[in-house]
């Protein structure tokens, strides 16, 4: 990689001259609105733009968390209890459409995403910011308002929740504007490290 | 004696400890992972890992949203009384503990996809019984986590493969699991027996603490050189790079078939949640992986 990691704190709507700064291996720290989507509210969101109709909320320059929050109902709203993200692979089906019909211009989850997402991000100006899986606790506590709940109808993980969040993070750039992956580049690294490492177990 | 409120009460205790606290044991190991990262993208996981792992404690609550399948492997004494109230208990305490920690409900009909809402279901959670000599009851929680579960791999090697194709086994199945199991992970390899022996000694051995070498010296070298080899594919923390890919591997075996080799690996999350406990037969416990004020 081409540089050392440089660390951004960024408040959302993030623009797209801000996104395309970004580069694999940064650190962001969001604050701001961040918005959580699995695949039935991708799938829904795509469908209503299809039909020409608004979404709830406007997600340009947002960010888009791919997480099922633990959610604990309080006196006068809401309280994010666990919010760790979920396996992002599993949106790699709409991420391209979604990045280019509403512009979101960070996408966060864990394991990265694949080819025709990268595509897009550089296309459009967006980045992947990978939080650390499982890391539920540390997400919830970034977390400082549920601002509103929508399509409550798909059950409380899918449901997209609107959060404002204050330095949410870390999370590591490893899909940026320009066409890097780091997973993939860490996955194909291991791959060509292979026959190194039969070597010196003395296998052939 | 045991009771089945002692022993509902002591599981409730153990999955609440093992979800909110890691052990010590995997504790050092994540700080000294923490420590010896080179790679900062690397590092900057193990922080954030080691910051949730604190939060958790301080507030407990679960580290992780995905609280696992709820296993629990049982040292039975023979002279315990009451062992027939265990199974029963165990069930009952499970239920408890999603409501009150919470645990996410995590048990799903395979046919319906119905999640019956309360951690139990069908052989969940699944109990394994061993008789010991003696009047004490031993318990683990082991609750265990999909995203590493889904990397679990069983090769039926052919015997002349041998353990050199043990080795190119487990390596494969590293660096193809890649960032799914949210490494560093734990992993567990048995060799033999049959492909159920060696499954089920591949996940009983993440219950062996971390960083102590197995006594069978043998063993010891297998897991040392099979740590090495995993831990430079480079795939690191949360598959972002780093040295750190494995915290640990644990190596088991059983006698095999002249035919068969099978070698099973199980992959444990960075978040190697478990906790014991030791029942004595006057009633009072002795908890054995967590400090219990």
């Amino acid at each position: 990689m081409k540089r050392e990691m440089t660390v951004y704190r960024l408040r959302t709507p993030v623009s797209e001259e801000t996104a395309r700064k970004l580069e694999v291996n940064d650190t962001i720290y969001l604050s701001g609105t961040i918005v959580t989507l699995r695949d039935a509210a991708h799938r829904r969101a795509l469908e209503l733009h299809k039909k020409g109709k608004q979404l709830p909320v406007n997600l340009e320059g947002l960010a888009v968390f791919h997480c099922g929050p633990l959610v604990k109902k309080v006196d006068d709203g809401w309280r994010v209890v666990a919010a760790g993200p979920t396996t992002s692979s599993r949106m790699e089906l709409f991420e391209a459409d979604f990045i280019k019909n509403f512009r979101v211009r960070v996408v966060v989850g864990k394991g990265g995403m694949g080819a025709k997402t990268v595509d897009a991000m550089k296309q459009y100006g967006s980045v992947y910011g990978a939080f650390t899986g499982g890391a539920a606790v540390l997400a919830a506590k970034a977390i400082k308002q549920v601002k509103g709940v929508e399509w409550s109808d798909l059950g409380m993980p899918e449901a997209m929740w609107i959060l404002e969040v204050e330095d949410f993070g870390p999370l590591t750039v490893a899909i940026d504007a320009h066409g890097n992956n780091l997973f993939e580049t860490i996955q194909t690294k291991a791959e060509n490290e292979k026959p190194q490492i039969y070597k010196k177990l003395s296998l052939k | 004696m045991v009771t089945g409120k002692a022993v509902e009460n002591v599981a409730v205790k153990l999955l609440q400890l093992a979800v909110t606290e890691l052990p010590q044991d995997v504790k050092k190991a994540l700080r000294r992972a923490y420590r010896e990262e080179t790679n900062e993208v690397g590092k900057a996981q193990l922080k954030a890992i080691l910051d949730n792992v604190e939060l958790a404690e301080k507030t407990c609550a679960p580290m992780c949203q995905d609280t696992g399948v709820v296993i629990f492997y049982v040292k039975a004494g023979s002279q315990v009384a009451g062992l027939d109230k265990v199974e029963d208990a165990l069930r009952k305490a499970t239920v408890k503990a999603t409501e009150i920690i919470p645990l996410r409900p995590n048990a799903v009909d395979p046919f319906t996809q119905k999640n019956t809402g309360d951690n139990t279901g069908k052989h969940i959670p699944y109990i394994h019984w061993k008789i010991v000599p003696g009047d004490t009851l031993e318990i683990t929680a082991l609750p265990k986590g999909g995203g590493s579960e889904n990397v679990s791999a069983l090769g039926m090697l052919s015997p002349s493969q041998g353990v050199n194709g043990l080795k190119k086994f487990v390596v494969d199945v590293v660096i193809n699991a890649g960032a799914k199991p949210c490494p560093p992970t734990v992993l567990g390899v048995a060799v033999g027996g049959g492909a159920d022996i060696a499954m089920k000694l591949a996940k009983e051995a993440l219950l062996e603490p971390l960083n102590q070498p197995n006594p069978n010296p043998e063993l010891a070298k297998l897991e040392q050189e099979l740590r090495e080899a995993v831990n430079s594919t480079g795939i690191g923390p949360m598959g972002l790079g780093g040295k750190t890919t494995v915290l640990d591997v644990k190596v088991d075996y059983a006698h095999r078939h002249p035919a068969s080799y099978p070698v099973a690996v199980l992959a444990q999350c960075w978040a190697a949640r478990r906790a014991s406990a030791r029942i004595r037969s006057d009633g009072t416990v002795e908890y054995l992986t967590h400090k219990v004020a």
